[in-house]
């Protein structure tokens, strides 16, 4: 077989880790490797890189250093909000504000609350995949102790009106968090100005390295611990810190916000580019997700009349990575919650398709993926009835 | 994920097509679950022989290589062999299927029983041991206006 050239567009599944990153971790698995709660002097290097990181994460989102406690990523942190929050607030209430396209760490979670006594609202989203602030709104009772809205979706790319639902939130005195894995770091953010109470992220969707992720928690929030054990993280969470992580999550971090207009720019450019060219050159293709309040690396696109799974191993031959919202991909008969959210039949919705670019995707890379979409998505009409019937009836 | 014979037959897939004036046509699966077989058999009438068949497949990369060694397992054989082919013959033909794409080969040989079905009543026949399908096509769409 020819070598091929691996195109890899799954960058909201993971992303590579930057040399920079690699470098900033490599001492603190050989050379540093004291535990950064013992007493000693020889430690003492790896607790200032632990507390140098949390400087540089809390001055990424406009929050206060004692504000950022490390956890091992995205799920956990929801998990712990969640839970924790539930726990905490439960003399006040049991209610719980949320949306139906949040990730499955979120949802998974909620309807586990359920099961243990706790009322959540599943908030609906329109055709783009937007919260309306308004229905956030009329959601909130007396007892509603926490509302849960993404920052933005994984699937579609669409950006969530946080700042609207923040300022919502503080006037009912009710706290707000955000699932913020896929934006922190690739778009702006701010606490303050957003009102956002808990924040969670993820180190490898930025270029960090996997197993890393932090929580934000607005000082003055009483919630306790998820992972019991020892007194780390202020004695909220327990664990031996996990320093070359939190050094590397810290440099990506630190890296993604030195230049990150520029890399807007440039992500939304080749982003823009490719969804318009699909659109004139492939028929029956329909884009999902806002397009002007989306991520600057997502794309995603429905082709009528065929499966995505058949289309990601076709990719997959011709070196490309993607993902897809179809059954098939998911282990379960139904396809992503996400795009059903937003009003897509189940048959359209199994021929989706998202490419997550990086910042080194190229115009040229996109051309060369049109392309070979282009043969793919006839090849598999050719073969598909549901393209027969609709032809035949039209 | 897949075996190599699967990969083949997806990449390859043998058969693909349609019939013109068939002498039977069968449709099943649904599109809310994500498949859609449909397979056209050319049926000599004096000696039951299956001279021709065709699939088109709306599915998964197992839903496409299925149908295909569907195809070529019933192909040349007489109405009354076909009805023998199994779906675990389908599979092990393939050199197995992972456990969550097993419904695939069943759904294959719905398709082929579900052809043969059509075939015996448009000729006012009986094939011994064949049951109507339960699969509909039509079933899917209904719920699918919105």
């Amino acid at each position: 077989m020819e070598e091929k050239k691996i195109l890899y567009l799954d960058n909201a599944a993971t992303t590579a880790v930057a040399p920079e990153v690699v470098e900033a971790m490599l001492p603190y698995f050989t050379e540093y490797y004291g535990n950064p709660s013992s007493i000693y002097g020889f430690a003492a290097k790896s607790k200032a890189a632990v507390d140098k990181a949390r400087e540089v994460i809390a001055n990424s989102l406009g929050a206060k250093p004692e504000e950022i406690y490390f956890t091992a990523g995205g799920s956990e942190s929801d998990n712990w909000t969640l839970v924790a929050m539930a726990e905490a607030y439960k003399s006040k209430g049991k209610h719980i504000i949320t949306s139906k396209i949040e990730h499955h760490a979120i949802l998974h979670t909620c309807e586990y609350l359920e099961k243990n006594g706790y009322e959540v609202t599943y908030l609906d989203v329109d055709e783009n995949g937007l919260v309306n602030p308004a229905d956030v709104e009329n959601a909130i009772r007396p007892d509603t102790i926490l509302i849960s809205i993404m920052y933005a979706n994984n699937e579609i790319g669409t950006i969530e009106p946080i700042g609207e639902i923040g300022k919502i939130a503080k006037s009912h005195g009710v706290f707000l968090h955000t699932d913020a894995v896929q934006a922190y770091a690739h778009i702006p953010i701010n606490v303050d100005e957003e009102n956002i109470d808990l924040l969670s992220a993820s180190g490898h969707k930025f270029h960090g390295p996997k197993g890393i992720g932090f929580l934000y928690i607005r000082k003055g929030i009483k919630m306790g611990s998820f992972i019991h054990g020892g007194a780390q993280e202020r004695n909220r969470r327990a664990g031996t810190h996990n320093v070359p992580g939190i050094v590397g999550m810290a440099k990506a971090a630190e890296l993604a916000m030195e230049h990150m207009k520029e890399r807007m720019d440039k992500q939304i450019k080749v982003r823009d580019y490719f969804i318009e060219k699909v659109q004139k050159e492939i028929p029956y293709a329909k884009i999902n997700g806002d397009l002007k309040k989306r991520l600057p690396n997502n794309i995603n696109v429905c082709f009528r009349f065929i499966e995505g799974e058949s289309m990601l191993i076709m990719l997959d031959m011709k070196g490309i990575c993607a993902s897809s919202g179809s059954a098939c991909t998911s282990g379960s008969l139904d396809p992503s919650h996400v795009l059903l959210a937003i009003g897509l039949p189940h048959e359209i919705a199994h021929g989706s398709l998202r490419l997550t670019i990086s910042e080194d995707t190229t115009i040229e890379d996109m051309d060369y993926v049109l392309g070979e979409l282009k043969t793919i998505v006839e090849r598999l009409r050719d073969m598909s009835p549901l393209y027969q019937d609709f032809v035949s009836k039209s | 994920m897949y075996s190599e014979k699967v990969m083949d037959h997806f990449s390859n897939p043998r058969n693909v097509g349609e019939i013109e004036n068939a002498s039977g046509v069968g449709t099943v699966g649904n599109a809310k679950c994500g498949d859609i077989m449909r397979i056209f058999l050319d049926i000599d009438d004096k000696t039951k022989i299956i001279k021709d068949v065709k699939f088109k497949t709306f599915g998964c990369g197992a839903a496409v290589a299925t149908s295909s060694m569907a195809t070529e397992l019933v192909k040349g054989k007489t109405i009354y062999e076909a009805l023998q082919v199994t779906n675990k013959a389908v599979m092990e033909a393939l050199d197995g299927l992972p456990p969550v794409k097993v419904h695939c080969s069943l759904l294959a040989e719905e398709a082929i029983h579900a052809a043969l079905w059509d075939y015996a009543e448009k000729n006012g026949i009986v094939i011994e041991g064949l049951e109507k399908p339960k699969n509909d096509i039509s079933e899917g769409e209904e719920e699918e206006e919105y």
